[in-house]
């Protein structure tokens, strides 16, 4: 079973052999404790926080053996991955793909899937914690109203006003569910306090989990369709995030903060806004982790899935709608 | 889109797998049971690849040919797809014999199970190979997707979660 790394503290990283070696280094850029060796065979990808130290021969290495790196900034955002070399090409696929994108109505089609999904998946959310003594009755009727407009909508931009309304009546819930922290306003770039950064944290997490396993399909993750193809983004990831925030990133988040396992002392407020501190980072990081690990029985299937496996299901969904093999139909949570 | 003899193959295994695999739906990357068999096809005969070749003919690749007592090997790590691996050297021994081979036989191996079987092409086959390619033909140029097999070797196939996954 391959595992994902996260690197927070300086590394070197090479290659020794036909293995990965991590070196440890400190500010002088001299080496800081023992050497690590992973075999490369059981790393699916490399999330790189801290500072890394590598060589072509190591990226070299890494593609060979299919290991991306995603790489983030000191705020946590994703700025870019090294991505090894496509090796599920599907020029079918692609035109299939590209096709649902240039006719409107086939764009928008899916595009609403995807807010459908959302949308379910949120009021779950909701649902959960309103049976757990947490009055949420208005939040829910309100985006169960935003809800039912969805299949009226006949243009992309229409239906991201309308998941911007959703998110917005789902984000001034959380004051509610989280005791202790407050959401104001969604702020972004840098966020303004300890909610907002951990929103921030966990759709930039979901959104690279989402990339990893489309790397893994034939499908291209430039061509999007609720989110308009970016030049620099894939932006498919972005479409299949919005399925899949309520369900990795928000609980995640909900857990950790009410469970307390991340402590107002895991932030750092300064001028220009709040960040979360290493320890804050690793404790969310190991809680998504196990959120993407846990195992739900599939209903269609008949086995255990992971979380993670379901980001895969849902881009074979999302490949036989393009092929004109099945409708697709989003993942709505079903427990 | 020439006809390889793993359509063939599949063409005795499912018609949505060979329309899949034929426009680049490929699952061969995450399943155990595919890298178990190509570790068994490396590993089971060592000595082999000094005198066996590997020949390409027609858009058609042997893995391991004796051009001398002109045998075609092919391995396998279980039997229980056997139709579809016979039709597979059948398929080979067919286009040898396109290109002006005669006589050459097969032999299926089986090295965990520790069973071999000759192959030959007889009369009925080569009219019969004649019909199957003429409906691989039609399913590759299919615009649709054949339907699920629902079959038990569904379970095992490395396309299961991907026809099965429903909503």
């Amino acid at each position: 079973m391959k595992k994902s790394y996260y690197l927070f503290n300086p590394v070197r990283l090479s290659r020794k052999d036909n293995t990965l070696q991590f070196t440890p280094f400190d500010e002088q850029g001299n080496e800081a404790g023992p050497c690590r060796y992973i075999p490369v065979e059981t790393v699916s990808d490399l999330y790189v926080f801290g500072s890394l130290d590598a060589n072509s021969a190591l990226y070299n290495f890494l593609g060979k053996h299919g290991i991306s790196a995603h790489f983030f900034d000191y705020y946590e955002h994703y700025t870019g991955s090294f991505f090894a070399k496509e090796y599920l090409l599907a020029g079918k696929m692609q035109v299939a793909q590209t096709r649902h994108y240039t006719l409107r109505n086939k764009r928008v089609a899916l595009a609403q899937k995807f807010i459908e999904g959302a949308a379910f998946n949120i009021l779950k959310n909701l649902r959960y914690y309103h049976n757990r003594e947490k009055d949420l009755a208005a939040s829910i009727s309100q985006i169960e109203k935003y809800a039912t407009q969805i299949s009226a909508t006949t243009e992309v931009p229409e239906l991201m006003g309308l998941e911007g309304n959703i998110r917005q009546t789902y984000y001034a819930a959380f004051d509610t569910i989280v005791a202790g922290f407050t959401m104001e306003n969604r702020s972004k770039r840098p966020p303004k306090n300890e909610l907002n950064v951990l929103i921030s944290f966990g759709n930039m997490m979901c959104y690279a989990a989402c990339l990893d396993m489309i790397y893994h399909t034939q499908l291209n993750p430039t061509i999007s369709f609720l989110h308009e193809p970016g030049t620099r983004r894939f932006s498919l990831a972005l479409d299949l995030a919005e399925i899949f925030k309520p369900i990795l990133v928000d609980r995640t988040i909900f857990r950790v903060l009410n469970k307390r396992e991340v402590q107002p002392s895991d932030f750092a407020t300064d001028l220009n806004g709040c960040v979360l501190k290493e320890s804050g980072k690793k404790t969310f990081v190991k809680a998504f982790e196990e959120r993407l690990k846990e195992t739900v029985k599939h209903r269609t299937l008949n086995k255990s899935v992971s979380y993670k496996h379901l980001i895969k299901l849902e881009c074979y969904k999302l490949s036989k709608h393009v092929m004109g093999i099945e409708e697709y139909k989003p993942f709505k949570i079903w427990w | 889109m020439p006809i390889t003899a793993t359509h063939v193959n599949l063409y005795h295994v499912c018609h949505r797998e060979l329309w899949l695999h034929a426009n680049e739906v490929r699952m061969e990357h995450t399943s155990d049971t595919v890298s178990e068999g190509k570790l068994i096809h490396e590993t089971a005969y060592p000595q082999r690849a000094e005198r066996y070749r590997e020949i390409v003919l027609d858009g058609v690749k042997i893995d391991f040919y004796d051009p001398k007592a002109k045998v075609v090997h092919e391995i396998k790590k279980s039997n229980k797809a056997e139709a579809a691996h016979l039709a597979q050297i059948k398929y080979y021994l067919y286009i040898l014999e396109q290109n002006g081979i005669e006589g050459a036989t097969g032999i299926l191996e089986y090295p965990t199970l520790r069973i071999t079987e000759t192959v030959t092409l007889t009369p009925t086959d080569r009219s019969e190979m004649v019909k199957w390619l003429t409906n691989i033909t039609v399913i590759l140029n299919s615009l649709t997707c054949p339907p699920l097999l629902h079959a038990p070797i569904c379970k095992r196939c490395s396309y299961y979660d991907f026809c099965y996954v429903g909503e």
